[in-house]
This record gives structure tokens, sequence and C-alpha cells, in this order.
């Protein structure tokens, strides 16, 4: 029964005709950022076995992590990571029951917007 | 067209009875990761970039190594979690069931390799 009819059915209207919000484009995005973080996370552990191997292996992870194209990677990965703590944050006040109301949303998802563009700016700054 | 809807075929089978533990562990994995990604992000930084000597001597001290173990470890199960529901969203049939299960093993991977790492340069 669960299969009938699956492809022969009238769609309501899907993404392609909602006009963006600011609650599900932060919503896509901590997805994107979420599974994209994988990428620098995976150089990062290459980082710490080179690091455990010995001086030759650990020259070669180091230089690539810090070359002009291990920086932008390493740009990118600390931006995805700071958005996707803050909007994390947002989702554990949800789940708390707490500013569920679409303006409280929309407010939080600017927030986490502005936060993560400030922490990042301060990471740059600070390493 | 066929108007039988996907509600009206689940109408009367109750509710999935799972899909809660998944929810609580993604919530208890994002309150510990939001105590650690940043003290991991200050630490690595610090060390990222410094000579071999330096990087080896910075993580035998207790703290950035103790930081570094637990954010890789909690880090990684929180993304095999999380890629989880990506893939049941996205991915259908055999393809879904070689993801996950490719997806799960390289969180393990990845994780045992950082703990690993982080505890042979420490002791």
């Amino acid at each position: 029964m669960a299969d009938v009819n699956r492809d022969n059915r009238p769609l309501s209207p899907h993404l392609t005709i909602y006009r963006w919000q600011i609650t599900s484009v932060t919503s896509i995005f901590t997805r994107i950022t979420g599974n994209a973080l994988l990428i620098g996370a995976l150089l990062i552990v290459w980082w710490f076995v080179a690091a455990a191997t010995g001086p030759e292996a650990y020259a070669r992870a180091n230089g690539f992590l810090t070359s002009w194209f291990g920086d932008l990677v390493m740009f990118g990965s600390v931006a995805a990571l700071w958005y996707h703590t803050l909007a994390g944050i947002r989702h554990l006040i949800w789940d708390s029951g707490h500013m569920l109301g679409v303006e409280q949303g929309e407010k939080l998802g600017l927030a986490a917007i502005a936060g993560a563009v400030v922490l990042t700016i301060l990471t740059v700054i600070l390493l | 067209m066929h108007y039988l809807t996907d509600r009206k075929r689940a109408v009367g089978l109750g509710s999935a009875k799972s899909g809660t533990m998944h929810h609580w562990h993604m919530m208890v994995s994002s309150v510990a990761l939001v105590g650690l990604v940043p003290l991991f992000v200050f630490t690595f930084g610090a060390a990222l970039g410094g000579t071999y000597e330096q990087t080896v001597a910075y993580y035998q001290r207790p703290f950035p190594a103790i930081i570094a173990a637990l954010t890789l470890l909690v880090g990684f199960i929180h993304f095999k979690n999380g890629v989880m529901a990506l893939i049941e969203d996205y991915v259908h049939g055999f393809a879904r069931k070689a993801l996950i299960i490719a997806m799960i093993c390289t969180s393990y991977t990845a994780a045992a390799a950082g703990v690993f790492a982080v505890v042979k340069i420490a002791l």
C-alpha cells in the first residue's frame, strides 16, 4: 500500500514558488554549514595524525593547512562553525519552548548571521 | 489523477514510535559542543602553523589535548547523527542505506584517528 500512486498525484507548491524568508534561509544554511564542516574536520584530523606520525608528515599537513588554499578552507570552516553553533543555540532555545513566534524567529535568524560575522572577524583578528 | 494521499494511508497506524532518542542525542551533543567549539577554535588556532616541536609541546599540555580529543569525538558523533537526517531527507532506496552506513563508518574512523593522534602526541 505504501508506494501506491507516488508519482501520479497533484503536488502542493514547492520551494521555487515561495518568497524567501529569513527563517527558511537560515534553516537551510544551518544544514549546509553543518555538513560542509566535514571537509575542514577531516583536514584537522589529518593534521593531528600527521603531528602524531613525525616531523615530515607534520610539515606536509601543516604546510597544506597554512597555504592560501588551506587558509581559505579554514576561514570558510570557522565561519561555518560559528554560524552553525549560533544556529544550533537557536534550536536549543526553540527546543526549550521559547521564542517560537515568527517575529522572534526572524530576529534569532538575523542574530545568528550577525553573530557569526562578528565572531568570524574576531577569530581572524585574534589568530 | 489519483487522490489517495500519504496521510490517508498513514491514518490509524499510530506514531513512528522512534526518533525521540535521535533528537535527544542531537540536543546533548549540541549543548556539549556549544562549550567545546570556542575552546577548540582558540586552542587549535593557536597551535596551527607552529613548528613540529611547538605543536607537540602544545598538545602535551592537558587542557588543549583534552579539548581537542573531546571536540573531535563529540563533533563526529554529532556529525554522524546530523548527516543521517540529511541523507534520509534527500536520498532514497539502496543508496540511502549505503550512504548512511558509509557516513557512520567515516565518522567513527575520523573520531578514532583524531583521538588516537591527540593521545599519542600527549603521552
